[in-house]
């Protein structure tokens, strides 16, 4: 079960790409209730970036310069889809 | 002007707001209409249910086609051609003429917009090629696709957006549309539509609406589209007892990830990546024995989607074949398709260079839509006139057929055509404002009919209550399309499957939510979303059953050659009617026709 914020990340998480789509949500179902506070943040800040840049930063090709985003790009992409 | 009102159900106001017009839909059809009505000092609203720049048109990678004859020499007459036969001769020439005519400035605009388009050396537009372009009538390949690197879409959406700022057009952003205002003489009076945020439900006024939603592909269970892409605006017109024309003209693309969707480009296959069934067999040297893995899309489609109806198949379920790159070697994998290689690695853990990967082919381009004439007006047959304007009433992009795709789309024509019909459907309204300046009285019983609609699911599901689910009614209607009306088409298999969308379309009324929560409440809006799904996939089903013919994206194995004299027209499916058919507009704005020839390349 998912709280009021995750559902509030889930409709953040519909984006104009199928690719974003796939890999937030799966991220969303599977890892955000387990996130610190300090994560959460930096997850609605990622949420925040323009698709193409969330992209290129999910997809790995380009890496953010800010570590803790980094972070966290890391974790949706480790994020099985199993 | 605004008034409030307490809803019956729940005891919260209503609001009511009046605009000259109300735009469904935030992507580049939609942002282009409302930039060109809100520069002409018109009050418009932009409606969407994702925050703007989130719309499908940034997922558009390619670019837009327009003659600037910058790279090789052009003009829009041979663009008009290439349009025409790609179509398969089911595009009206009129709308076709009138796009390739417009294309050079629309991208002029979009340039003045801020888009920063690639450059030649010599400073003009840069311009690449694409499939299905040619000189002079089917010469040389042309060059005429105007890019911005691989991030056209997204370029051209942020543009607009911005320029929609600065031009003060009124968003309403991530609100849902659920139904349009249409009274009883035919005229469309604008939409009640809800925010997703905190449920509360708002009636929007105005003198004109435009459809701009988007396309349709999340009928299918695989597809390139985003999740957004639910056909809304179809379903919404269907609803509203207008037909939607050339359903059955889906563009797949042979090899998505299979149970992802997303695309593996065919330059993996150029590269020396070829198909393998359950066998090990290298399948296409059987249905392509020269060209074999480099054969057209519809071919190599039909052959993965035949050996899995066949049992060869591969998987637990045996509903993929594998496409095998890995004898490449990483070197070549790394150095020539680095992006295919982290798609695979991030959505399905699988290295190519390691492993081969599951494809299946994936819906990509809704050809079809709510039809219109080449002024984005909505046009419905009344009587013995096949389009007859429904007054107040456009659509514009890939929710639209306005027909320039016909029976296939050329690649570089999806953002050409959102931004001139965009820009197109804006200045007939313009026009038809200055005639009908004032906002006129909507029927109170149809306002409370869509106002009790947008609040069905408010109240919560009875204890013990055993409805259908959202997610099992969708996912039951994708793999029915997928499995009877995907590239594989024959009469016993699309029949089975119309008896099957029905059925399931009857199982609507009992669906249940068991959030009625008001805030983001996603349950919803994927139930209204459902509803728009079932109409449009209605629709496509009925359609593609009753084409008895091969045409364009439309491929019946059962009659594989294209029928000029039975079906050179377009199809209609409304709820009310079903089936109805009206002829292609043939004759173009000022050319000579050009009339059905093979579509060989």
């Amino acid at each position: 079960m998912h709280g009021e914020t995750n559902i509030n990340y889930r409709w953040q998480c519909r984006r104009g790409m199928l690719e974003l789509d796939l890999l937030l949500n799966n991220f969303v179902d599977k890892k955000v209730d387990g996130l610190t506070p300090q994560q959460k943040q930096t997850f609605e800040l990622l949420l925040s970036y323009p698709d193409q840049t969330l992209l290129d930063l999910l997809l790995g090709n380009s890496v953010s310069s800010d570590p803790v985003i980094a972070m966290i790009v890391q974790q949706i992409q480790s994020t099985s889809f199993d | 002007m605004s008034t409030t009102e307490i809803s019956p159900i729940a005891r919260r106001p209503i609001e009511r707001r009046q605009f000259d017009t109300l735009i469904i839909g935030a992507g580049g059809g939609g942002l282009r209409a409302s930039l060109q009505l809100a520069e002409a000092d018109l009050s418009v609203a932009v409606v969407s249910k994702v925050f703007p720049t989130r719309s499908h048109t940034v997922a558009a990678q390619g670019g837009m086609n327009a003659a600037l004859a910058n790279v090789s020499p052009d003009n829009w007459h041979w663009h008009m051609f290439d349009t025409v036969k790609g179509s398969d001769y089911l595009g009206d020439q009129d709308a076709i003429e009138y796009m390739c005519r417009a294309a050079p400035r629309a991208v002029y605009e979009l340039e003045h917009f801020g888009v920063p388009f690639s450059r030649l050396d010599n400073g003009k537009i840069y311009q690449r090629a694409f499939g299905g372009q040619s000189q002079n009538f089917g010469g040389e390949q042309a060059s005429r696709t105007c890019a911005a690197a691989d991030r056209t879409g997204h370029a051209i959406l942020h543009s607009l957006y911005q320029q929609n700022i600065r031009a003060k057009t009124h968003f309403f952003d991530e609100f849902f549309a659920v139904d349009l205002l249409r009274d009883d003489d035919g005229r469309v009076l604008g939409a009640v539509i809800f925010n997703i945020q905190n449920g509360d439900v708002v009636v929007i006024e105005a003198k004109t609406t435009l459809l701009a939603t988007g396309g349709a592909g999340q009928i299918f269970k695989t597809t390139t589209n985003a999740l957004i892409n639910t056909g809304d605006g179809m379903g919404m017109a269907m609803r509203a007892g207008i037909p939607l024309q050339d359903m059955e003209f889906f563009q797949f693309h042979p090899t998505g990830i299979a149970g992802r969707g997303m695309l593996i480009t065919e330059g993996a296959r150029g590269e020396g990546g070829y198909l393998v069934n359950a066998d090990g067999e290298r399948l296409m040297e059987r249905y392509a024995p020269k060209a074999k893995d480099l054969a057209s899309r519809d071919v190599v489609s039909r052959a993965i989607s035949i050996e899995v109806r066949e049992g060869r198949g591969c998987g637990p379920n045996k509903d993929y074949v594998m496409l095998k790159l890995d004898h490449l070697g990483e070197e070549v994998i790394q150095k020539r398709l680095p992006g295919i290689r982290q798609t695979c690695i991030t959505f399905l853990g699988i290295d190519p260079a390691e492993a081969p990967v599951p494809v299946f082919p994936t819906a990509h381009y809704t050809m079809g839509g709510i039809p219109t004439n080449r002024y984005g007006q909505v046009v419905v047959p009344v009587k013995d006139t096949p389009e007859e304007p429904v007054q107040g009433l456009y659509a514009a992009g890939e929710c639209a057929c306005v027909s320039v795709h016909g029976g296939n789309r050329l690649g570089g024509n999806s953002l050409l055509d959102i931004l001139v019909f965009g820009r197109a459907a804006a200045n007939h309204i313009i026009g038809y404002l200055k005639e009908n300046r004032y906002h006129r009285q909507i029927d109170e019983a149809i306002v409370e009919r869509v106002v009790e609609k947008a609040r069905r699911f408010d109240r919560p599901a009875e204890p013990g209550a055993d409805g259908e689910t959202v997610a099992g009614l969708r996912a039951e209607l994708k793999q029915v399309m997928e499995d009877h009306c995907g590239v594989f088409r024959v009469k016993d298999v699309l029949k089975e499957g119309v008896a099957k969308v029905e059925q399931l379309a009857g199982r609507m009324k009992n669906i249940q939510i068991n959030d009625s929560s008001h805030t983001f409440n996603t349950a919803k809006v994927e139930a209204f979303e459902l509803e728009n799904l079932m109409a449009v996939a209605l629709a496509t089903i009925h359609s593609a059953c009753a084409r008895e013919e091969s045409r364009g994206a439309h491929s019946r194995v059962d009659f594989p050659e294209r029928d000029d004299k039975s079906w050179m027209r377009h199809s209609l499916y409304s709820f009310e009617t079903g089936l109805d058919y009206k002829p292609v507009r043939t004759k173009p704005m000022s050319v000579e026709s050009f009339p059905p020839k093979p579509r060989v390349y």
